[in-house]
This record gives structure tokens, sequence and C-alpha cells, in this order.
């Protein structure tokens, strides 16, 4: 395919497959699941137009320790699943950032706890924020709300892979991979001036001396403990360089909704409907879940000691604890609204512009 | 004086942590050996497992990675699908690639993955303390066994060789042992087999080496290799199952 911008119509699901392809994923592997099936379908033609390695995997707990084979051998590499497909990816996933080998990951989030259904979700935030997999660590996860997105981040979580040396996930949703909307494809831009070179790779030690990729350290404090602290040294670094987020009508706001991915597109329906009836709501919109983008979010209540929040959310409730965790000290609970609906069903314009009503009547 | 043996050189001059009466260190012998023989040192990516042999890394200078219980032919697949020119070993035990990691190995074997698999069977879980394993003998007593396994509700020991047999895509599988040194020297030339098959393209290549492990047996290290010639041997016979080179 060419390389230059051209608007495409594409599903979410398929625009994350082009996107890697263009970042220059090497292999993909993976396990059919709806909803997130159409990236396998996609790749598996297109992977091997490009002669790139694709290969269905036997399970997802296969496929993923082929993402950490792959990224051992120093390419990029990519893997995708729904929910309970992530949950059998965990236990690889604790052993690639314990080893820091880079990868991406799809989740496009479909109901749960369970097999669940196969509608569009939010349910999996704890998991993809909080690590999933045991063990003390952390996962980039960046968060779009259009199928563009999907295409830009998808591209971005590579270079952050690389750069920093972890897993990155993009946190879709059963609506924002099943989506078909126009988007633009571009070229691949690189984020960063230089990528530390992969030095660590295994190629056979030809010249040098033998590289291991391990996740074992016995002997504490000289082996895990020292490990940890120098990935949580890391993390620090990353909550310091990425936060990312949108902000939207936020400056003097009656109220400002929170949310993120679907929610938030839904969320902006209502706010345009509400802004034309005389009060004003605005919108903070977190794209990276993690590191979660506090810094801007504790401005906004600064600058507008009044303000009351409503978080919106495709759950029964996970990001409203980092929304806690970040206003506890400026914030007291009862201006912090909460409006949710779990079991793999989405809020509405109308429910949530009724939300905003009771919220501002309070 | 002449030479006639010394240390492999891609083996390490510090020992291993095996304990006495182990087969685990007779097999790094024979890889050492046939590595340097072949010339793969700088060439290959070798799996360690999750089991007594994890820290492989230690005792053979190569590229190591340290593989999730189970999931080295995974692993092993993606490191010869990226790296097809580069010679890829799998070392695994019998809980890691006959139960925790089934599903794993009938898939690598089914895909026809060119890999050389070595599967060190001493019929139990060495590292954790002695637990039953899919290979523990009918009647053989463990910590999680302790009346001795029994066919009812803990199933017959898995063949392995014989189980992968029917998959079309192997093509060489044999079971040997370490427990004399008649059987040393055929479990070397096994295993230089499923290594040039791998050099050669020929594809899925498996050794099923029986090994002593007189810890988790409760036995002497001699007692432990007569239990491999009169009791292991009568379950697993030794052989070739497959050989379509």
């Amino acid at each position: 395919m060419a390389t230059e911008n051209k608007k495409v119509l594409m599903k979410g699901n398929e625009a994350v497959g082009e996107a890697a392809i263009r970042a220059g994923c090497q292999c993909y592997f993976a396990y059919p699941i709806t909803p997130q099936t159409e990236t396998p379908e996609y790749l598996s033609r297109r992977m091997e137009e490009e002669n790139l390695v694709f290969l269905q995997a036997e399970s997802e707990v296969a496929a993923i320790n082929m993402v950490f084979g792959a990224a051992a051998a120093g390419v990029r590499v990519m893997t995708s699943s729904s929910s309970p497909g992530m949950s059998l990816k965990q236990e690889g996933i604790s052993y690639i950032a314990c080893a820091e080998m880079p990868c991406v990951i799809i989740n496009v989030v479909r109901g749960g706890p369970g097999l669940g259904n196969i509608e569009a979700s939010q349910a999996d935030y704890f998991q993809s924020t909080r690590g999933g997999g045991h063990g003390d660590y952390r996962c980039i996860v960046l968060a779009p709300n259009s199928v563009q997105e999907s295409y830009d981040m998808t591209v971005q979580a590579f270079d952050l892979a690389d750069y920093y040396r972890m897993p990155v996930f993009i946190q879709s949703d059963g609506i924002i991979g099943q989506l078909v909307e126009p988007f633009v494809m571009g070229p691949y831009t690189p984020m960063f001036d230089e990528l530390p070179p992969k030095e660590w790779a295994l190629t056979g030690c030809a010249g040098r001396e033998p590289n291991v990729i391990r996740t074992l350290f016995l002997n504490p404090p000289d082996g895990l403990e020292k490990q940890n602290v120098r990935l949580y040294e890391k993390y620090d670094r990353i909550e310091a360089e990425q936060q990312w987020y949108e902000d939207y009508n936020c400056d003097g706001a009656e109220v400002v909704i929170i949310a993120y991915g679907c929610a938030s597109r839904i969320a902006r329906s209502a706010i345009k409907t509400h802004n034309g009836n005389g009060s004003k709501v605005g919108m903070f919109r977190p794209k990276t879940l993690w590191p979660w983008p506090k810094k801007r979010l504790i401005e906004i209540a600064e600058n507008n000691p009044k303000v009351k929040f409503l978080v919106i959310e495709m759950s029964m409730g996970q990001m409203i604890e980092d929304v806690y965790i970040s206003l506890m000290d400026i914030v007291p609970k009862s201006r912090i609204a909460f409006y949710g609906i779990g079991g793999g069903w989405h809020p509405t314009p109308d429910s949530v512009y009724e939300k905003i009503q009771e919220v501002l009547a309070e | 004086m002449k030479v006639l043996k010394t240390q492999p050189k891609s083996i390490t001059t510090e020992g291993t942590k095996y304990c006495p009466g182990c087969g685990h260190g007779i097999v790094l012998r024979l890889i050492g050996e046939i590595v340097d023989e072949l010339g793969l040192r700088e060439k290959m990516i070798l799996t360690a497992p999750v089991g007594c042999a994890v820290v492989l890394y230690d005792y053979i200078t190569c590229d190591v990675i340290e593989c999730p219980h189970g999931r080295a032919p995974a692993i092993g697949t993606a490191l010869k699908r990226v790296h097809p020119d580069k010679f890829i070993l799998i070392y695994q035990g019998d809980g890691d690639l006959a139960a925790i990691g089934a599903a794993e190995i009938i898939h690598a074997a089914n895909r026809g993955e060119n890999m050389s698999v070595l599967f060190v069977n001493n019929a139990i879980y060495g590292m954790t303390g002695g637990q039953m394993a899919p290979t523990t003998l009918i009647g053989q007593k463990t910590t999680t066994s302790p009346t001795g396994r029994c066919v009812k509700g803990m199933g017959k020991p898995i063949r392995v060789c014989e189980l992968l047999s029917s998959l079309e895509e192997t093509k060489y599988l044999e079971r040997t042992s370490v427990h004399s040194a008649r059987n040393i020297n055929k479990t070397k030339a096994a295993i230089r087999k499923a290594f040039v098959n791998q050099i050669n393209g020929i594809g899925f290549s498996l050794v099923e080496i029986l090994s002593m492990c007189p810890v988790g047996w409760r036995l002497s290290p001699r007692d432990s290799q007569s239990f491999i010639e009169e009791q292991m041997t009568d379950y697993f016979p030794l052989g070739v199952y497959k050989d379509t080179d």
C-alpha cells in the first residue's frame, strides 16, 4: 500500500492492523475472539502480502508467549484479543513486563466478568491499569475514541514500547473496534528522535557475550528487589513524560464530565445539547489510562474551585478510583458523581443529558 | 599422555546445581559436546524451562530465554519464525512439556516447527520436591500420590513420543535414556540427529530422555539407574517412534 496521506474507510479493528504494518510490525500472533476477530482476519491477508509473520495460535496463552519470543528476538510484534482472551494473556504479560520486552497488545474490551457478552464495555480498566498479571509492574495503556485514534495510537504504541522497553496496550472496545469511519492513513512518523538499540536481543552470540532474557531473580535484595526498583524508576519517568488527555470546554464549567473511549463520544453528544441550553458543561478525556493524566485534572479542579465532576464509564466504576486518588486533597467525594453502565451496555446521549441535569440540580 | 575428553567449550566451568545422580547434568554434557562438534554456540538460541534446568544459562554460554512454565514451544516457534537461520533448542521437563505445556508442544509439533526439542522425562516434579508428574509410573509414590499413583482418578502416565507420533508433521521422535553408558551414547546420537535435522530443515524433532531423579524418587543414585532399567523402560519403551528423514 502507498504511504501518502490517504483518507480511507475502515473498521477500527482493521485500522489497528494496518497501523501495525505501517509501524514496522514484523510478527502478529492471535486467537479468534469476538469482537476483535477482524484484526486477525485482516492481518492474515496483509501480513502475507508484506511477507511478514502471521500465526493463528492454539490459544491466547500461546499467542502471548509467541509475542514474548518475537520481542526477545528483537522485532516489533503485536497481538490482539478481547477481555476473556486478555485474562489468559496475563501470565505472559507479567513475564514480558518483567523481562522488559517491547510489544503492542490490543484489547477490544467486551462485557465481563466470565464469558460476559460480546458488546462494548470498559470493565477491563482495572486489569489493564493495575497489572492484571502477578507482580509489581505497569503497562502503558492508550485509549482511542475513534478509528483515526485507533490507527494513530497503534503506530505510536510501537515507538513507546521500544523507547521504554515495555508492553503497550491499546484499550479499545466493541464499538470502537467495530465502528466503520473514514480516517487519514498517515505514514509512520517516529515519536522519538532516536530509539535505544536492541543490544539485548537474542540473535545468536556471534562476536559478543551471550544475551540472556530472564524473569527469575533469586537472592533478594540484590535480585528481584533491585529489578523492581529499576522498573519503578522507569514507570516514574513515564508518569512524568506521557500523560495524554484532551480537554474540552473545561474553563469555567459548572460540570466537567470525565470519560474515555466510546463513553467520551456519547458524552460529547450530550454536552453539545446541554451547552445549547445555557449551562456550561465540559469534558476531560484521558487518552492514556496509565499513566493516568492527573496533572491536568488537578489543574482543572484548582482553576475552578466550585466545579462538579461527573465520571461516566461503561463499567460499574473503575476509572473513578483514579479520579478519587487524583483529587483526594482538593475535591471532596461529594462533588464527584458517577454514572456507569455495566454488563456490556452503553449510555445514550439522552441518559447522559439527564444525569448532567441531576448533577447540576444537586 | 593423550587427552581423550575435555569439558565442552560451550559449557561453563562453575559446575551445576543439580543433585548427585541427577540425569540433567549428563544431558547438559551431551548438548555441550554436540554444540561444539557442530559449531552451533554462536548460532543458537536456547529456551530454559521452569524446573530444575531453569538456570541453564548459567551452564551453557549461548543466547537463552527463560520461559514461563510449559510455554517454550510457543516462544521457540516465534524465535524460529523471526530467525529461521538460527538454531533453536527447546529444553523441557515432564511437568513442563506433558502437563502445563501439553497444548503448546502438541501444536508446535503439529505445525511442524523446524526445532529440536529435548524432553527430559524423570517421572516427577523435581524442583518443587517430588510431586506426581504426568509421566509418574503406576504405583510410584510421590508427595502428592503418597500411596502410589493409581489409574483410577489419576490416569496412566502419558507416553509423549507415542502421542506425538500420530501428528504427521513430526519428523523424528526417539526415546532414549541416560541410566547407563551404553544408553548415554545412544542418547548422544539421538540428540545429534535432532540437531542435524533442524540444520538440514527437516522439521520437528524431539528426543525424550528418561533421566534419574534420586532425590525426588527417594532412591540412591544406583537404585535410580535400576529404576529406569527395570521399571521405566518397561512402560516407556526405548526406541525410534518416527523417522521420516
